[in-house]
C-alpha cells in the first residue's frame, strides 16, 4: 500500500482547473475560425472553394459559408488563404441548431441556447450511453478521456453507463454505417422518454471526411439532435464545455 | 533493406490457377507470412494478388486469374482465413472448403445476425451474444460466446459495423480527400497509416524525403504507440479494479496525445504526415517543451506501470489469464505485440531497418502469450519507444520538411509496410495507364489478431472477456474500413 501512496503522492493532483480557469491549448491548436472574404479576388475566392477536402466551403446565395459541423479543423484553408479563414485558440464550441454551424463572415459566434427543461431535468446528473457508428474510434477516444482523472466529468453529474434502459440520452459519433444505422435507432429507442440526444465529430454532424459515400446513412431523422460538438475529434475540453452548456453549468 | 517495394505491374508474376495455390502452399509451408492477399477485378475477369513475407525478410508476389470455384487454404494454413471470406465476399468467388465462409464486412445489406455461427450443443450448454452496441465507450461488434456455465469453449466474433467504404472511396472521391481518409482508417493509429500512404507515394514517384522528415515521422509514430500502450496499460488495471495505475495512465496517455498536438495541433496526429515529407516543422524552443514534457510524463508512466508489476492482485489476474499459445500464434500469425507476446519475433523495425529504425534493436523476451505477457511486452515497448523519441529528436538533422510530390509511375504496383502500435500496417496500390490510383488495398493489423482474441477465449472465463479484449486492444474501424 506504501507504493500506492507514495506514487499518489509523486502523481499529485491532476484535475484540470476547468471550468474556473481558462485552459490554454497547444500552439497549433485550432479552434472556432474567423471568416474575412470581403478582400478576396476572384481567383482566389475560386481556390478557396475548391480547397477543402470535405467541401465544407460553399457559395449560397452569392454568400460563401464554412460549414463548422463538417470541419476537421485540418486548416488547409488557412495555410492557402491565411487572409480569409484564420483559425482561433478558441476551443468552446456548442450549438444547439445545425443552422449554428454555418459560418459566414458576419456570423457572430452563436453560443448554446440553454433550455429551462433540460437543466431541470439533467442538471445534476446526467448519463449518456455513447453509440460509436462507422467513425474512426478517435472521437470515442477522446469522450472515454472525460472519464479520467484530468477531466474528471463525475463531478458534474456527469457519466456513460453500458445500457440505453439506464440512460437519459444518446452521444453519436460516427458518420453512421449502414450496417449501425437500424442498431443506433435501436439503442435510441430503447432509452426512456424524455430523452436527448447529442452528436460530437464531424462525421456524426454531417459526415465529415466520409461525407456521401454511398456505405454512410448519416443519423436518422427519428433522432432529434439538441447538442452539436463540431471537430474530428474535438478536443476533449470541448466537449465537456459543451456538455456544461448543455445541462447549464456553465452560462 | 527497404519497407516498401514497387516496380511495373508486368513484374508481378501471372501464374496458372493451380500452380498459384501449389506456390502459395508451397512458401506458407516454409514459414512465409500473408502481408496482402486480395483480389482485382478486370474487363477479362478476376485476378488474385498475394503479397508474402518470407522468413528471410524479402517481399514475393505473385498472381493468377481467379476462377469461380478455388480450393480454400485456410485449413492448412489458418493465417489465410480472412483473407479467403473478403475474397469471397467481394467477388462471389468460392473458397472450397473454407470451414466458416462467412461475409467479413457484411457489405452487401446482410447482418451479422445473418451470417452463420458455430454451435456447440448439449443440455447445459448455453450461448451468450453481445453487441453490436456493447459494453461502454466503445466500437461495435458482435460476440457470440459458447458457454459451459463459466467456461468459454468458443468464440466467434463478427463484424463490419463500421464498414464505410474506405477502399472504394479512396479510388473513387476527389484526391484531396485520400489522406485525411487514409488517417481515419483506424483513428487510433493515423500516423500508423499516414506513413504507410506516404511510403506508397513516394514509392510512385521515386522521391526519398529527408532524414529530417523521417526523423521527425518516427517521434509521431512513437508518440502514438506510447499513447496507446500507456492507456491500454491503464485500462488493463481497471479491468482487474487496481484503481492506482488505471487512473494514472488515463491521465498521461492525455499527456502524450497533447505532446503530438504540439507537432500539428491535433491529438491524434492528423495532418501531421503528408506525401513528401511532414507538414510541419519544429524549431528548438518546441523541441524543449516537447523533450521536457516527454520527460515528465515517462517519469510519470514508469511510477505509475512499475505498480503493476509488483501487486499480487494484479499479477493474479494477468498470469495465465488468456493464453495464445506460440503454435496458435504462428498458425495464426498475429503480429505487433499480441505476437511478440506469444514468441513470435515479429517487428517490422527490426526486420527492415528503414530509416529512421537503421539501429534498431529488440530482444526477443521468453513470454508464454497471457495477459500479462501482452501487457509486459507494451511496457518494454514503451521504454523504447521513449529512447527512440528523445534520440531523434536530440540530434533532428537539417533538411527540408516537404519535397515535391511528382507524378505517379504507370502501370505500376507499390506496397508499403509500418508497424505501428498494434503491429504490420501494410498497404498496396496499383496504378493505371495514366499513373492514376486504380486500386488501392488497406491492411490494418488488426485483421490478422482478431482470431488471436478469440482464441485467447477458449477454455477461459467468460468475465475474463474484458480482460484479454483489453490485452489486444484491437480495431473495429480498422477491421471493417
Ligand atoms: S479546416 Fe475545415 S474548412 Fe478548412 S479545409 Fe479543412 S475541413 Fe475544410
Ligand atoms: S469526426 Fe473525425 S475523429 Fe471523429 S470519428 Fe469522424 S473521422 Fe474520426
Amino acid at each position: 500500500m506504501i507504493k500506492e501512496i507514495l506514487a499518489r503522492i509523486k502523481q499529485g493532483y491532476r484535475t484540470l482547473p476547468f471550468p474556473f480557469e481558462k485552459i490554454k491549448l497547444s500552439e497549433r491548436y485550432k479552434g472556432y475560425p474567423k471568416l474575412d472574404f470581403s478582400n478576396l479576388k476572384e481567383s482566389e475566392i475560386e481556390e478557396l472553394l475548391s480547397v477543402c477536402p470535405n467541401s465544407c466551403i460553399y457559395k449560397d446565395a452569392g454568400k460563401i459559408n464554412l460549414d463548422l459541423g463538417n470541419c476537421t479543423f485540418c486548416a488547409i484553408c488557412e495555410k492557402k488563404l491565411p487572409q480569409a479563414v484564420k483559425f482561433s485558440k478558441d476551443w468552446s464550441m456548442a450549438f444547439s441548431s445545425r443552422e449554428d454551424l454555418i459560418l459566414s463572415q458576419d456570423t457572430k459566434k452563436k453560443s448554446y441556447v440553454l433550455r429551462e427543461e433540460i437543466r431541470k431535468l439533467f442538471g445534476r446528473s446526467l448519463r449518456l450511453r455513447q453509440v460509436s457508428a462507422g467513425g474512426c474510434n478517435a472521437c470515442e477516444a477522446d469522450c472515454n478521456v472525460l472519464g479520467t482523472p484530468a477531466f474528471d466529468m463525475g463531478r458534474f453529474g456527469i457519466q456513460f453507463v453500458a445500457s440505453p434502459r439506464h440512460a437519459d440520452g444518446i452521444l453519436i459519433t460516427g458518420p453512421v454505417s449502414e450496417n449501425m444505422y437500424t442498431a443506433l435507432i435501436k439503442t435510441y429507442r430503447a432509452v426512456p422518454d424524455p430523452k436527448i440526444a447529442i452528436a460530437v465529430g464531424a462525421c456524426a454532424i454531417g459526415g465529415g471526411i466520409y461525407r456521401n459515400l454511398p456505405k454512410v446513412k448519416g443519423i436518422s431523422e427519428e433522432i432529434n439532435i439538441d447538442l452539436y460538438i463540431p471537430g474530428c475529434p474535438p478536443n476533449p475540453i470541448t466537449i465537456l464545455d459543451a456538455l456544461l452548456r448543455f445541462i447549464g453549468r456553465i452560462k | 533493406m527497404k519497407d516498401f517495394i514497387t516496380g511495373n505491374l508486368e513484374e508481378i508474376e501471372f501464374l496458372d490457377r493451380d500452380v498459384f495455390v501449389k506456390r502459395l502452399s508451397g512458401e506458407l509451408s516454409l514459414g512465409a507470412g500473408v502481408l496482402s492477399y486480395f483480389s482485382v477485378k478486370y474487363k477479362e475477369g478476376i485476378k488474385l494478388f498475394v503479397f508474402l513475407l518470407k522468413k528471410s525478410g524479402e517481399i514475393e508476389f505473385f498472381s493468377c486469374k481467379a476462377d469461380s470455384k478455388m480450393p480454400s487454404l485456410t485449413p492448412f494454413y489458418p493465417q489465410l482465413h480472412l483473407f479467403e471470406r473478403e475474397i469471397s465476399e467481394k467477388t462471389g468467388i468460392i473458397f472450397e472448403g473454407h470451414p466458416l465462409p462467412n461475409p467479413v464486412r457484411y457489405e452487401n445489406g446482410l447482418t451479422a445476425s445473418s451470417g452463420s455461427y458455430f454451435k456447440v450443443q448439449g443440455n447445459e450448454i448455453h450461448e451468450v451474444a453481445v453487441g453490436p452496441v456493447h459494453a461502454g465507450v466503445i466500437e461495435p461488434g458482435h460476440f457470440r460466446f459458447q458457454c459451459l456455465g463459466e467456461n468459454v469453449f468458443h468464440l466467434q466474433i463478427e463484424l463490419g459495423y463500421q464498414h464505410r467504404g474506405i477502399e472504394n472511396a479512396v479510388i473513387s472521391v476527389d484526391k484531396k480527400r485520400m489522406l485525411p481518409m487514409i488517417e481515419t482508417a483506424a483513428g487510433d493509429t493515423s500516423i500508423g497509416h499516414a506513413w504507410t500512404y506516404a511510403k506508397i507515394t513516394e514509392a510512385l514517384c521515386e522521391v526519398q524525403i529527408s532524414k529530417r522528415a523521417s526523423f521527425l515521422r518516427g517521434a509521431a509514430l512513437e508518440l502514438e504507440r506510447l499513447a496507446n500502450h500507456i492507456g491500454d496499460l491503464g485500462a488493463l488495471s481497471g479491468d482487474v479494479a487496481y484503481l492506482p495505475t488505471a487512473n494514472f495512465c488515463g491521465r498521461i496517455r492525455g499527456e502524450i496525445l497533447n505532446i503530438t498536438a504540439l507537432l500539428c495541433g491535433n491529438r491524434f496526429g492528423r495532418n501531421f504526415i503528408i506525401p513528401g515529407g511532414v507538414e510541419y516543422d519544429v524549431d528548438d524552443k518546441l523541441i524543449k517543451e516537447i523533450m521536457s514534457r516527454l520527460d515528465s510524463a515517462y517519469e510519470d508512466a514508469v511510477s505509475a506501470i512499475s505498480l503493476l508489476w509488483e501487486r499480487k492482485t494484479v499479477l493474479d489476474r494477468f498470469e495465465k489469464t488468456g493464453i495464445v499459445s506460440l503454435e496458435k500464434a504462428l498458425k495464426l500469425r498475429l503480429v505487433g505485440p499480441a505476437g511478440r507476446a506469444s514468441g513470435i519475433d515479429c517487428d517490422l523495425r527490426k526486420i527492415f531497418k528503414s530509416e529512421p529504425y537503421e539501429d534498431f534493436e529488440s530482444e526477443p523476451l521468453t513470454l508464454n502469450g497471457d495477459v500479462f505477457s501482452r501487457a509486459y511486452i507494451r511496457w518494454m515497448e514503451i521504454k523504447k519507444s521513449y529512447k527512440l523519441i528523445k534520440n531523434w529528436l536530440s540530434r533532428l538533422p537539417q533538411g527540408e520538411i516537404t519535397l515535391e510530390i511528382g507524378p505517379f509511375k504507370k502501370n505500376s504496383f507499390a506496397l508499403a509496410l509500418t508497424e505501428g502500435w498494434r503491429g504490420e500496417i501494410c498497404h498496396v496500390c496499383f496504378t493505371d495507364d495514366k499513373g492514376e490510383i486504380s486500386f488501392y488495398k488497406i491492411k490494418d493489423p488488426s485483421f490478422h489478431n482478431w482470431q488471436g482474441l478469440a482464441m485467447a477465449l477458449r477454455n477461459a472465463q467468460i468475465s475474463d472477456f474484458p480482460l484479454c479484449n483489453k490485452s489486444f486492444n484491437l480495431s473495429y474501424c480498422g477491421h471493417d474500413l
